[in-house]
């Protein structure tokens, strides 16, 4: 199955990848994104959503756990990377293990 | 009758409760494995990434808006993804691959137009790309592999702590009064012969 890669966030930051050939869908707010969202997902198979987009939309994404397709990753946005990723990281081995292996120091 | 239903429901009970275990270890021990992974990677894309937009907003910074606009917003050969499904312990992950590999050498605008800041940004976006879809493969995995195995352990917990030892319960209960029937079926036999 061939799939296609999009990205969702602010315009700023999505821009360089719009160069890359990766197909962009700008949204301002939480509000907007949910829209975009809901309709990429209909057709694309890998998005790529900014950090401070998805901190923004974490139970919304969830719906995207369920099944392999979509895939929906977290990518850190044009202020640079906050942590979320390894935040989400962090509350799955939580879940599946009980103990943290990764981050422990 | 009831005895024997419940011995066999008993035993596959706990060949159940065995199996769901060794699967349930498999899970965790490769669960460790794709998440060491997933962090290893997570760390080496959000690097390269900043790092690249960075360099981005720098190039911005160089040019002006409109030229920006125009350089950018033309809509250039789309990259794809490969997407297969590949089945770790029964759960099925996806697994994709980028097909059209990100062209290095050609740039969706002419030279003249822009600085080579924003040359280097996206010849850099272009080598990061393989390493996000890899990563957004990966994390979805780990989030597919977490929710199977929290299920899978409320499964052990549920055979482990309930089911097995109700049936037992049933079972001794069963066969005590059996034997108790039994008991006084002998004793009424004895005093029976004793009378006559």
């Amino acid at each position: 199955m061939v799939g296609k890669i999009a990205i969702v966030g602010d315009g700023d930051s999505i821009m360089v990848f719009k160069a890359a050939g990766v197909a962009t869908f700008p949204a301002e707010d939480d509000k907007k994104a949910r829209d975009v969202l809901r309709k990429v997902a209909q057709e694309y198979q890998v998005i790529f959503v900014t950090e401070e987009l998805s901190r923004k939309l974490g139970d919304f994404l969830k719906r995207f756990d369920e099944t392999p397709y979509p895939v929906v990753l977290t990518v850190p946005s044009g202020k640079g990377a906050s942590g979320y990723g390894d935040e989400m990281l962090r509350s799955a081995m939580e879940r599946a293990l009980g103990v943290d292996i990764l981050f422990q120091k | 009758m009831e005895l024997k239903k419940l011995k066999a429901r008993l035993a596959t009970a706990v060949r159940g409760h065995k199996l769901l275990k060794d699967k349930s270890d498999e899970m965790i021990r490769r669960f460790t494995l794709i998440i060491r992974e997933n962090k290893r990677l997570r760390d080496e894309v959000e690097q390269s990434l900043s790092n690249t937009l960075r360099q981005f907003s720098v190039a911005r910074s160089l040019t002006p808006e409109y030229a920006v606009e125009a350089a950018f917003g033309m809509p250039t050969a789309a990259v794809t993804a490969e997407c297969g499904v590949e089945s770790v312990m029964g759960v099925e992950v996806p697994k994709i691959e980028l097909t059209s590999s990100a062209r290095t050498d050609s740039l969706p605008y002419a030279y003249s137009e822009i600085t080579s800041e924003a040359d280097e940004s996206v010849r850099q976006i272009s080598s990061v790309l393989p390493l996000l879809v890899k990563l957004a493969a990966v994390e979805k995995s780990v989030r597919l592999l977490a929710d199977e195995i929290e299920r899978n352990k409320r499964r052990v917990n549920a055979l482990e702590y309930v089911m097995i030892p109700q049936l037992e319960e049933t079972i001794k209960y069963i066969r005590d009064k059996l034997d108790e029937n039994e008991r006084a079926a002998i004793i009424r036999l004895m005093k029976v012969k004793n009378k006559s």
